[in-house]
This record gives structure tokens, C-alpha cells and sequence, in this order.
């Protein structure tokens, strides 16, 4: 007997544990100086260091600590007065030393928080995540495995490893528990790694591509009746590739829980895996015996003591806050929460913002992102700023609006043809003879035909009722290829039968 | 005497991928219960109050720049890989998870 | 030629009396002459030792300005990567493997125009005092060749006396460089820890291995630690400052107003009588030099060797992971990759290894770590105190270089305790990161075998170990009449 998502609300609430690594956008790995690039052919960016080749040894690199602290102080942790690195000892052939270098009792930032808003029936709540730690370490080789049906790991017959990505910098995010999300778990989950990207990519620490891996998701679910003091066993789920994914994944594993607990089985400590396809999740190895990785303190490198000046210098860099920016921005524009959410959701505020910034009228700009653009987006199931149309674009096509020169209506063929890559819009109005027709003259000699065509409404029209106008505006516009000012014909149309 | 027992050397030797025989395991338990036995003795003078060494002399902060080094060739990195195919390293099935 | 010492046979070489070709053609018929009996060597790089000694003539006679030791033969510990050399480490697991790179020490050796011999037998992997576990075969002491050369660095220390070299890198972790010197008749350093770079050095235990020169003079491992010391970007703990003046050191030797602290802790029982007779003989040479010789006490000695045997496994027991047959070493084993490991490591690794990976995964185990490694990592502070305040009190420290003289092959290969006892005296500067250096001593009155004196000086303070050192041996030379070597039986042929 499965529970529906509401009765488990009504019964359990949710705890969650987020683990987010992030791959640090450094022109060389952790420790050495191979190249980072993506996407080279395998194993020609490998080193004695990255390979774990007998007698190599670690040099630390110091953009990687810089980005970390940056990091830390974007999130409100603490920096480390002292911080250690630590080795985590076990094996699996992606890791050339069979230990990886990272950071155990002494991270390098700890005791932070993240605000993050989330849109729900009861209007705009706000969630504060508790941080952790914030500690560095190095990311694995890649495993190809070959022979088996899927490409995964299960049923390969041997695998392949190039070891360009080992060494490369990682940093991990933990979050505290996370408690009273209730039935937003889920959304609230999604709005934290949404946020959290957000801020990387405002440091300029990271590409945070998560389709490619420099952001990663791990999502740790309990349940508990709601009450409870003590902590439901939890399942921690990896292969969460996109937000959306984290959103699908949590709620996913609630429901899983819920259905074993009303049961009355157990849930079982234990790694899944994500999938995309069907939203749910399959267990891979089980944890019940959490591997011991017997870590001790890195004998190979020494402790990390950041300067104070050092510290200083690097919050004193950081950008704003992109929850101080919004906020600035929806001041500045007045925007209610709802339309500020919707702009986030469809990942359209910079492009708003550079809209504004090149003279566009706020409410202009967002009708048109939010609107025409990000509907195309939805059409076309991608996201609205992968679209070719620019932030100056747009701007334009509002000046050229404003200036009378083109209609809405018009203008949503030049949007339309922008996208196809038909060009820049004078090119496209040029090219489709895209024409807004305001000349009196000529509007009369179509509003004349109009009335000749339809002298009943036009009778009725005199007569007061003014509502009747709109077949004949209709007509005006057909005539005139849509090209016309409808707002203009409309005001001759009146006047010249006697009811402007 | 503390005690390491055939299955605690089986549980170790597990740990450190190394695939014991039984002669092995009985006989190292007794070794290392001898040794364990001798260097137990740490335990002493390890008091609260004595900080732990990890580095013989005090450094901090040992940085490199963020800059690129030439790596090795794709043959000198495979140079030494018991099995290869298409410039990767050829490994067996891996059972655990990735 | 081949008896004199490096710095003679640099002389040699700059005056134009002999070429470098010449040189290692002589030390290449000594090895082919006398290496069956001793075993020294893994590998011999005759065709890369000549063209090397050809280059350097070359740059000699164009006139070039060479570094002092450029031209002289070297024999190197095979624990050292050496680019496209069979590097074994003593080990099965590395069998046939060719690093790609080369290690700092050998890049220096190379720029100084030094000429590698070849790689010398160890221990596998580091782990012992006897050369014993090598995975090849034992190494056998010049002196008397039923006996070990001492261990790890057997081969090396063996080479010297033998006179297959006259120079030698070594490693040292606990000992292994000057307890097969003290067992040798030879000279051997331990470097203040990060003095000398360790980037390409296969790790043992990576918080006390340093490399060092190894010779059969003073003055020698002077000249050779100054090429292969000094800091080194590619390793974090390489000290970042300017070596002393070493080789300066050695030819000012002199004691006179010195004060020399004897350990207590570092005498008495399990000490070989004849060893310690020549020992207090060497403090008598020293006073009469015009040294103060001082009693100083370090009573947290007795724990350095239990602190040791949980550190150094601890250590290895990590560092030796990388040894999976997935990307270089041997590969053996059928089946998953997990199994292939296993079967790889067993088969790879010797019984010595074996022990300490599992001793060390034990204590850095959750729930043992605490009574383990923690709490010996917490001695190794009191050892540091216990030195820092010894210092204090004496310029150097000093005490005989290890308990006994060289025992016989098999004598103590099944009682592990009673092997790591070697390392008693030796083990406490690894682990404060201090200096030391072995220099002969005599020979021990009840066997006539070599013992050696160890002196032991502050970090960074590796001059003294050569000021006092040298000192100490020109008044032994000047006691025996000749050096210590001549009286080691001749192994020639003839």
C-alpha cells in the first residue's frame, strides 16, 4: 500500500543532507601542474603527481585555496585558523593512489548558512540551510566500462581509465541536517543547489556545469514520524544531474521510505543511483558497514594557515551576493515576489538586467523575456538564455517599439526570426519588410475601404456602440498585413466616425 | 596481551587487499599480537596534554602557483600499464560501485 | 685508483691524470670482479654509465666549468626513480618497471655530471636492516660475507666498501643509511628532514624518509650532500633555505670548545661490549681534540622504537596502496579487479611488507587509531623535546651508531623484535627530523667487524654532523695509521 506524497506529509517529515561538489575552474589541478581543460583525449594531462606514480608528491595550489575561502566566506563560514589535509584510505582504480587527498577534522571552512526562498501556495518562504564544512579535495580518473549493455558499471566486462580529471580540484559543501522543510522538501532541496550554483558562478570559481560534471548533487534522505526526536536511517543518492533532478530525486526517495516504513520494514543504510528516465532510484552498494578510510593527517603536505590580510583581501573581492542583487534589483524595479520568482525560474534575470542596462524599461524588458521569449524556450524545451537572441536584442526592439517603429505584434516576428538566425532585428525588419504603417493617409484609405466593406458595424459605431469597432479594426489590419498600428488605426477609425 | 585475532588479520588483510592464505593469517596473528604487545607501551606517556606530531618541523602554507606544467606523453604515462586499449588504462571489471 | 677517495679521484680528474671514461671502466671491472660474492647491485647501467662519463669529458676538455664531483662514479639505492632504469625498490612488485621521470637527487647528480653506476640492493620497499628482504637475494658484507651489510640501504653501503663505488645515495627511515654504514666501515648521513628533496624517493614512511649521501670519507658525503641537498619546489616539505656550508664544515674540523652530549638512554644493555668500548675510545679522541664531553639524559628514548613500528607501518601502509596491477608493477590474477588486486599484492609483496601493511591498517583503524598512531604520534613530540632540550645542553649528541656489529645471514630473519632493535639508537633523530651521520668507529675487539659512531646535531645544523665528524675521523686515521677499509679482507681475484 504506496502513500500518496500527502498522507506521508501528514505523517513523516523529512530530513535532508545535501553534498555538493564543485569543480574548481583552476588552470591546473590540486596538486600539480597538469592541465585542466575538458574534454582532451585521454591521459595527456597526467603527470608522476596525478598518476600516483611511486615517489611522486603533492604541491598544493594556491588559486584552489583562494577560490575555497571565497567559497566559505560567500556561504557565512568560518575561515580555519589551521587547517590540515588528510588522507582517506581505500581502493577503487579511479584513484591512482588508492587514498584521496582531502580534508577530514580540520577543514579548511566550517559554520555557514544559505538562505534560500522557495515559492509556495502560502506565498514566498524563506529556508535557512545550515553549512557544515567547506573542505578541498581531489577528484577521481574516469572509468569508461565496456562490454556490458548499458555502459554501466554492472555487467561490464573490464573498464577503461583515462586520469585527466584525477587531481582535479574539488571542493565539497555539506549541509547540516536540514529539518522543517516539511512538504517542500524537495523544492527546498532544488532552491539550495539552485542558489548555491548561483553564488559559484558569481565567484567565478566554477563553470558549475552540472550536465558536465563540475557540479555534482548528492542527496541524503531520512524520514521520522513527525515528533520524533531521533533520526530516521538515511539513503544517500548520487547521479543527480541537473536541479530538476534533485527535486525528482528527494521527493523520489520519500516516497521510497514512506512505503517501507508503512510497511513496517526497514530502510536500509545504502548509495543509490538516480535515474533520469524514470525518476526513481536504484541501490548500488550497501552501507551498513560504512567503510572505515582510516584517515590520519597527509604526511606529504603541511597545514594551511591563511594570512587574516590574506582573508580580507579575498572578501573584500567577492562579488554581491546574488540574494542581495535580486533584492536591489526587485527595489529597484518593483517587482512583486511572485513575477521575481518567475524570472528566476526560467533563468531570464540577467538577461533582464542587461536588458535594463541598455535603456530598456524594467516592466518592457521582462514582458518580453518572460513572455514571448521564454515561451518560445518552452516550445523548444530549452533553456530561455541558451536561445540566440541577446539582452541587446531586446533592448533594441523596445526602443523600436517606443519609437513607434514597430508594433507587439510586429516585434514578435522579429523575435521569431531572430531565433531562427535570421539576424539582428533592423537586419530581419529590412529583410521581411517588416513595416509599421502609421501614415494617416494611408490608414484612411484602409479604414475607408473598411467601412465601405462593412457599413452596418460602421452604422453602429456612430450609433455609440463602440465595441463593434473592433471587427472593423480587425479588417484594417488584415488589409494592411498586420503592419498597421492597431492602437493608431483604432483612434483614426473613431474619430472619423465621430466617436473619438 | 592484546589480542589480534586470525579474523581480525582476515578483516585487515581484507581492508588492504591482500588475498592471505591461512597459513598467513594464523601466523601473523601471533606476530602482531607479539608486536602489538611491544609498542603498546606508547600508550604510557601519550597523555592529554601532549599535542600529537604530524611533521617533524613546523611549515605552513607551501603553495604553487596556478599555473600549467608540461605533462607526460600518453605513452610515457601508459608506459608502465600492464594492460592498455585505446590510450586508457585496460583494468579487469570492477565489481564495487562508482 | 678505485680505493682512493671520491675527492681524490676528483682531483684525479681535474688535473687530467685520468678520464671519467677511464674512472668508470675501473669501477665496472671492480663490480664485474667482486659483485657475485657481494651482491650489491640490481641493475648496472654500463652503457649509460659510459656515455655519461663521456659527456662529462667532453665538457671538461671544451673547457667548461664543472661541478667538483662531476666525472666520479656513484652506485644508487634502488628505492631512487631513475628515468628508463629499472627502479625495483628491492621488490617483485616493481619487477622490470622503468619509471618515466626522475627524481630531484638523480636530476642533481645528473647536472653535476656525477655518473649513476646503477641501482643498488635494499630491503624491499625500505622495511628492514639487514637487506634481507629483498625480493632478489641478499646483499653480503665485504668484510666477512656470511654477514649482512646492514639494511635497507645494504646494497649501497656494501658498494662502498667493496670498492665497486666510491660515493652512494642512500635512504634513511629509522636507519638505513647509517646502520649499514656503522656495519660497513663507511660513512653514512641522514639529512635534516625536507634537507634533501624527495619527490621521486618511493615512499616508505613519508614524515621520517630522507636521502643521503652516502661515502667513504667526510669529506666526500659533504661534497655530495651539498649537490643532491637544498630545496626543491616539487616537494612540500623540502626546506625552504639555503643549505649550510657543509663541505666548509668538513675541512674546518675541529671540536675545541665543542660540547658533545652522550645519551644515556643510548648505551648499556643490548649493546655489544666491543661496540661500546670503541665508542667511549672515539669520546677519548674527542676530548683530547679539546671537546667537553657531557652526560645528557633523554628519557623518552625507550618509547622511540614503539613509536617507530606504529608511525612508519601506519605510514606504508598507505603509501603502498597505489600497488594494485592497474597502472604499473606486476600483474597476476584472474577475475574481477578487486581479485586481481589481491592476488597481485600478495604475490607482489614480501612477508616483511605484508606485516607492516597489516600492523598499520590495524593501528590506524577507527577505534584503535586513538591508543595507535595518535598516541605515537604524541611521543614523537616528547622524542622532539627530549632533543630540543638535550641541545640545549651539548652542541651535538652522540651515541654508538647501532647495538651490535654485523650478524650472520638468517640469524635474526624469523624474530622481528629482534631485528627492529637495529634501528635502536638511530630511530629517535627520524623521528624529530634532526641530522646524524655514522662514522667509522673501529673494529669491535670480539669479532674484528666494523662499528660505527653516530652524531647527531639540530635541524638544519647538518654542518656540525661534518665539523665534528671530520674531526673524530682524522684522529682515528691518525690512531690507526691507515684508513679502516684496508684492513677489510681483499675480495679481488688476484
Amino acid at each position: 500500500m504506496s502513500l500518496t506524497y500527502e498522507k506521508l506529509i501528514d505523517k513523516y517529515e523529512p530530513v535532508l543532507g545535501l553534498e555538493v561538489h564543485v569543480e574548481l575552474g583552476t588552470k591546473s589541478k590540486m596538486f600539480c601542474g597538469c592541465s585542466t581543460v575538458f574534454g582532451a583525449e585521454p591521459n595527456t594531462q597526467t603527470c608522476p603527481v596525478c598518476l600516483g606514480l611511486p615517489g611522486a608528491l603533492p604541491v598544493v595550489n594556491a588559486k584552489a585555496i583562494e577560490y575555497t575561502i571565497a567559497i566559505g566566506l560567500a556561504l557565512n563560514c568560518s575561515i580555519a585558523p589551521f587547517s590540515r589535509f588528510a588522507r582517506k584510505n581505500y581502493f577503487y582504480p579511479d584513484m591512482p593512489k588508492n587514498f584521496q587527498t582531502s580534508q577530514y577534522d580540520e577543514p579548511i571552512c566550517f559554520g555557514g548558512y544559505l538562505d534560500v526562498k522557495v515559492d509556495t501556495e502560502e506565498g514566498v518562504k524563506e529556508f535557512r540551510i545550515e553549512i557544515e564544512r567547506v573542505h578541498m579535495e581531489e577528484d577521481t580518473g574516469k572509468s569508461l566500462h565496456m562490454g556490458g549493455a548499458t555502459g554501466r558499471i554492472h555487467g561490464a566486462d573490464y573498464s577503461l581509465l583515462d586520469y585527466n580529471r584525477a587531481g582535479i580540484p574539488l571542493v565539497e559543501i555539506v549541509t547540516k541536517p536540514v529539518t522543517g522543510t516539511g512538504k517542500y522538501a524537495p523544492e527546498v532541496a532544488r532552491a539550495y543547489v539552485s542558489e548555491l550554483r548561483d553564488i559559484l558562478r558569481s565567484l567565478g570559481v566554477s563553470d558549475v556545469k552540472m550536465e558536465q560534471g563540475s557540479l555534482r548533487c548528492d542527496a541524503n534522505v531520512s524520514l521520522r514520524l513527525i515528533g520524533a526526536a531521533k533520526l530516521g536511517t538515511r539513503s544517500e543518492t548520487k547521479n543527480v544531474n541537473s536541479l530538476r533532478s534533485v527535486e525528482r530525486a528527494v521527493r523520489s526517495e520519500m516516497l521510497r521510505h514512506a512505503a517501507l516504513l508503512e510497511k513496517g520494514e526497514r530502510v536500509v543504510q545504502q548509495t543509490r543511483h538516480f535515474h533520469e528516465d524514470t525518476g526513481d532510484t536504484t541501490p548500488g552498494r550497501s552501507k551498513e558497514q560504512a567503510e572505515d578510510y582510516r584517515y590520519f593527517p597527509e604526511p606529504d603536505l603541511v597545514p594551511v594557515a591563511p594570512a587574516k590580510d590574506w582573508i580580507e583581501e579575498i572578501r573584500a573581492t567577492l562579488p554581491e551576493k546574488p540574494s542581495a542583487r535580486r533584492a536591489r534589483l526587485q527595489e529597484q524595479w518593483q517587482v512583486p515576489d511572485k513575477e521575481m520568482a518567475a524570472m528566476i525560474n526560467a533563468d531570464v534575470l540577467d538577461q533582464v538586467e542587461a536588458t535594463v542596462k541598455l535603456g530598456a524599461d524594467p516592466t518592457r524588458a521582462r514582458s518580453w523575456w518572460l513572455g514571448e521569449i521564454a515561451r518560445i524556450a518552452n516550445e523548444k524545451e530549452l533553456p530561455a538564455p541558451s536561445l540566440p537572441i541577446t539582452a541587446k536584442d531586446v533592448a533594441e526592439i523596445v526602443a523600436l517599439i517606443s519609437k513607434g517603429e514597430l508594433t507587439d505584434k510586429l516585434a514578435r516576428q522579429v523575435v521569431e526570426g531572430i531565433i531562427n538566425g535570421e539576424g539582428r532585428p533592423v537586419e530581419i525588419i529590412e529583410k521581411r519588410g517588416i513595416k509599421v504603417v502609421s501614415d494617416d493617409s494611408a490608414l484612411m484609405v484602409a479604414i475607408e475601404k473598411a467601412i465601405a466593406a462593412q457599413p452596418d458595424v460602421a452604422e453602429k459605431v456612430r450609433g455609440g456602440h463602440i465595441p463593434a469597432a473592433g471587427a472593423l479594426i480587425g479588417a484594417v489590419m488584415k488589409e494592411t498585413k498586420g503592419q498597421a498600428d492597431a492602437a493608431k488605426v483604432r483612434e483614426l477609425l473613431l474619430r472619423h466616425l465621430g466617436q473619438a | 596481551m592484546s589480542k589480534i585475532s586470525r579474523a581480525d588479520v582476515a578483516n585487515l588483510a581484507r581492508l588492504a587487499r591482500i588475498d592471505m592464505s591461512e597459513d598467513e593469517l594464523e601466523h601473523l596473528s601471533s606476530e602482531l599480537s607479539v608486536i602489538l604487545d611491544a609498542v603498546a607501551r606508547v600508550q604510557e606517556v601519550a597523555g592529554e596534554d601532549v599535542p600529537p606530531t604530524s611533521h617533524p618541523l613546523p611549515m605552513t602554507n607551501v603553495f604553487r602557483a596556478d599555473e600549467n606544467r608540461a605533462s607526460l606523453t600518453p605513452e610515457e604515462a601508459l608506459s608502465g600499464a600492464p594492460a592498455k586499449e585505446e590510450q586508457r588504462f585496460k583494468v579487469p571489471k570492477i565489481l564495487g560501485e562508482e | 685508483m678505485i680505493e682512493k677517495s671520491a675527492t681524490e679521484m676528483a682531483a684525479a680528474l681535474q688535473s687530467g691524470e685520468l678520464s671519467s671514461v677511464d674512472l668508470t671502466n675501473a669501477h665496472l671491472a671492480r663490480i664485474d670482479e667482486v659483485d657475485e660474492k657481494v651482491k650489491a647491485f640490481l641493475h648496472i647501467d654500463r652503457d649509460g654509465a659510459l656515455k655519461q662519463a663521456e659527456a662529462v669529458d667532453a665538457r671538461r676538455k671544451a673547457g667548461e666549468k664543472l661541478s667538483p664531483l662531476a666525472g666520479v662514479p656513484l652506485a644508487l639505492k634502488d628505492v631512487m626513480v631513475q628515468k628508463g632504469i629499472p627502479t625495483t625498490c628491492g621488490s617483485k612488485m616493481l619487477e622490470g618497471w622503468r619509471p618515466p621521470y626522475d627524481s630531484t637527487v638523480v636530476a642533481r647528480l645528473k647536472a653535476a655530471g656525477v655518473i649513476i653506476l646503477g641501482k643498488t640492493n635494499m630491503d624491499e620497499f625500505a622495511m628492514g636492516s639487514s637487506t634481507e628482504n629483498s625480493a632478489y637475494f641478499p646483499t653480503h658484507n665485504p668484510w666477512d660475507l656470511t654477514r649482512i651489510p646492514g639494511g635497507s640501504g645494504g646494497g649501497s653501503s656494501a658498494a662502498l666498501a667493496a670498492f665497486e663505488a666510491p660515493l652512494a645515495i642512500g635512504t634513511d627511515t629509522g636507519g638505513s643509511i647509517r646502520q649499514p654504514a656503522a656495519v660497513t666501515g663507511t660513512v653514512g648521513v641522514k639529512p635534516t628532514y625536507g634537507g634533501v628533496s624527495r619527490y621521486g624517493l618511493v615512499a616508505f614512511s613519508s614524515s621520517l624518509d630522507q636521502a643521503g649521501p652516502c661515502a667513504r670519507t667526510v669529506l666526500d658525503a659533504a661534497y655530495l650532500h651539498e649537490v643532491i641537498g637544498g630545496y626543491d619546489p616539487l616537494d612540500s616539505t623540502s626546506i625552504n633555505a639555503p643549505l649550510p656550508q657543509l663541505v666548509t664544515a668538513a675541512k674546518n674540523a675541529s671540536v675545541k670548545g665543542m660540547k658533545i652530549g652522550v645519551i644515556k638512554e643510548l648505551q648499556g644493555d643490548g649493546y655489544q661490549a666491543g661496540v661500546l668500548k670503541l665508542f667511549n675510545e672515539s669520546l677519548e679522541e674527542l676530548a683530547k681534540l679539546g671537546a667537553d664531553i657531557v652526560e645528557v639524559s633523554c628519557p623518552h628514548f625507550e618509547y622511540a622504537l614503539a613509536a617507530y613500528y606504529l608511525i612508519a607501518p601506519s605510514e606504508c601502509s598507505s603509501n603502498l596502496a597505489r600497488f594494485d596491477a592497474m597502472r604499473y608493477g606486476i600483474r597476476t590474477g584472474e577475475g574481477s579487479a578487486e581479485e586481481v588486486m589481491n592476488a597481485t599484492r600478495e604475490l607482489g609483496f614480501g612477508k616483511e611488507v605484508k606485516r607492516r601493511i597489516i600492523l598499520g591498517t590495524y593501528a590506524l583503524s577507527s577505534g584503535y587509531y586513538d591508543a595507535y598512531y595518535g598516541s605515537a604520534q604524541k611521543v614523537r613530540t616528547l622524542i622532539s623535546r627530549d632533543f630540543e632540550q638535550a641541545f640545549e645542553k651539548a652542541d651535538v649528541l652522540v651515541s654508538p651508531t647501532a647495538p651490535t656489529t654485523a650478524f650472520k645471514i638468517g640469524e635474526k630473519a624469523n624474530d622481528p623484535i629482534a631485528m627492529y632493535l637495529n634501528d635502536i639508537a638511530t630511530i629517535p633523530t627520524n623521528l624529530a627530523g634532526v641530522c646524524g651521520i655514522s662514522i667509522p668507529s673501529g673494529l669491535a675487539q670480539e669479532d674484528g667487524l666494523p662499528a660505527g659512531f653516530q652524531i647527531m646535531a639540530g635541524a638544519m645544523k647538518d654542518d656540525r654532523l661534518y665539523q665534528v665528524g671530520a674531526a673524530l675521523e682524522a684522529a682515528l686515521l691518525s690512531k690507526w695509521g691507515a684508513p679502516i677499509l684496508s684492513k677489510a679482507p681483499k675480495l679481488g681475484a688476484k
